[in-house]
């Protein structure tokens, strides 16, 4: 039984220096045998299972991990969370993960430091007008709180941004989603992790996926550098390494893996309480509570999984952000990195079963998917407990690049994907 | 971020390029007789490779001529550079 975090539990644990906290998850070794298995311990990955024990009641469950948990893209994002998208299947799915965002620090008894502080898009051409107004207009019918902002009260929101009208890019006004924000991205896959362990979900680290059993139609099991373990049901979360996993069971996936990067600034005193994105010129930015600036720049056109990213892609991002804040052209840079993600062709996710029976995919969620996992681990749990998608995320099946169904959230989904 | 030997101009930065992603998917000859599958195999579905993989890319900013190039995507390593139209290197 797992001790509840509390102010009680912060004052006892200080009389003993802090020494004696329970041990926030175990570090168990595979069994034979689960009724299903997790690759992937990402924060879509521990969600879901943790999902998989509270709703469904499934607790013989593992996630198998080839690193460590969080160490992959949960741990390399700009930890934006905003459901701001243009169309129902995407509003109704990101809007779902934002719900649960606001109550989740209480469900998992781990603070997730979600802050809601908005996320303000910019526009900076008269089609970006066009279209931003337009996103607007569809978010408020499906229930998504949405403003447009002119130049001064985009000013106003966020005074360090340049909008006089001669520059290269200028800012014609901007929309304001106030319930998106961030979150501390480690939190939340150590949150899921000791919320799901709680629950009897084993988490497996250093467990590498090797090949994928199957029998004719059905899995059978996964081989792992840590031996065979059988399996009926395998949920594949591994985001950039879908398609590797997807090779494994012998189905080709609608995917390229490409490095994105980010980058984090000294750190400073407050200067900006708020995160703003801009599609046009490709640029984010907001302020960790550390004080260092987070911007996130643009993936490599190409396929690469090597965790990099190329110095054009940051020096293009650098010199929009410098353009719109000029304030910072005397800021050290301190970190960058990269993550792989792995992009759809309409830039929407798929969770999703697959031809071979006990075999799901949830992937594809290219360079957004940190806002979606409360809803993502949410869905693809029911997905897998009852081998049937959700209403929610039927429209994000695998079949519709073959039906033609897509969700195309290219540019409209207010950030180039 | 690597180096990109055009067989047109030579080395280059790899900036001065644009990807073309997988190489040698054959383009159908009978559109009409293909099936929903095999449209979404031809448009969509792609191996992904981590590892060797085969590709095309384009001199964007330079001879603006098309190639295929050989790259293992887990290091970026180009293994070879060949022009369209010719059969990959065997080794």
């Amino acid at each position: 039984m797992k001790n509840n975090y509390s102010i009680f539990s912060l004052i006892k644990n200080s009389l003993s220096y802090h020494e004696d906290w329970q041990q926030a998850w175990r570090d168990p070794e595979p069994k034979k045998e689960y009724d299903a298995v997790i690759v992937g311990g990402g924060g879509h990955g521990l969600a879901t299972a943790f999902y998989l024990a509270k709703k469904h009641n499934m607790k013989n469950i593992a996630v198998v991990e080839k690193g460590w948990i969080g160490g992959g893209n949960t741990g390399r994002n700009t930890t934006i969370i905003r459901s701001n998208y243009l169309w129902d299947a995407s509003a109704g799915l990101y809007d779902h993960a934002l719900k649960i965002w606001e109550n989740l620090s209480q469900e998992l008894n781990y603070n997730v430091m979600f802050s809601q502080r908005g996320v303000m898009n910019l526009a900076h051409n008269l089609q970006d007008v066009r279209d931003l107004k337009r996103r607007t207009h569809a978010n408020r019918l499906n229930g998504i709180d949405a403003v447009w902002l002119s130049t001064n009260e985009v000013k106003k929101f966020c005074p360090i941004i340049n909008t006089s009208p001669d520059i290269r890019y200028p800012v014609l006004g901007g929309t304001l989603q106030r319930r998106a924000g961030t979150a501390r991205h480690d939190a939340v896959a150590w949150g899921y992790a000791r919320g799901a362990d709680a629950m009897g979900v084993d988490i497996i680290q250093n467990c590498e996926v090797k090949g994928i059993k199957r029998n004719g139609d059905h899995v059978e099991g996964l081989e792992t550098t840590k031996g065979f373990i059988k399996t009926k049901k395998i949920g594949v979360v591994a985001a950039g390494h879908s398609s590797v996993i997807a090779n494994m069971a012998g189905i080709k996936l609608p995917l390229e893996s490409k490095p994105l990067q980010a980058l984090v600034s000294e750190p400073v005193k407050p200067i900006i309480d708020t995160v703003v994105m801009s599609n046009a010129v490709h640029a984010y930015v907001s302020q960790s509570d550390k004080g260092e600036l987070v911007i996130g720049a643009g993936t490599d056109a190409y396929v690469s999984y090597t965790q990099k990213g190329s110095h054009d892609i940051v020096e293009g991002t650098l010199k929009a952000i410098l353009e719109l804040y000029p304030i910072f052209s005397r800021m050290k840079m301190l970190r960058q990195w990269g993550g792989i993600v792995d992009i759809c062709p309409d830039a929407s996710p798929i969770i999703s079963k697959t031809n071979i029976k006990g075999l799901y995919f949830n992937c594809g969620w290219g360079t957004g998917g940190f806002k979606a996992t409360p809803g993502s681990g949410d869905l693809f749990a029911h997905t897998i407990a009852n081998d049937e998608p959700h209403a929610l995320n039927a429209a994000f099946n695998l079949n519709r690049f073959v039906s033609g169904d897509l969700v195309d959230e290219h540019g409209a989904a207010a950030v180039a994907h | 971020m690597f180096i990109i030997n055009c067989p047109f101009c030579g080395e280059r930065d790899q900036s001065e390029f644009s990807a073309g992603g997988e190489a040698h998917i054959i383009r159908p000859k009978q559109p009409t007789e293909l099936s929903d599958d095999e449209w979404a195999d031809f448009l969509f579905m792609r191996k992904n490779i981590k590892g060797v993989q085969f590709e095309r890319w384009n001199h964007a900013h330079g001879c603006r001529k098309w190639f295929n190039v050989i790259r293992d995507t887990s290091n970026d390593k180009i293994h070879a550079v060949y022009k369209m139209g010719e059969k990959p290197p065997t080794k």
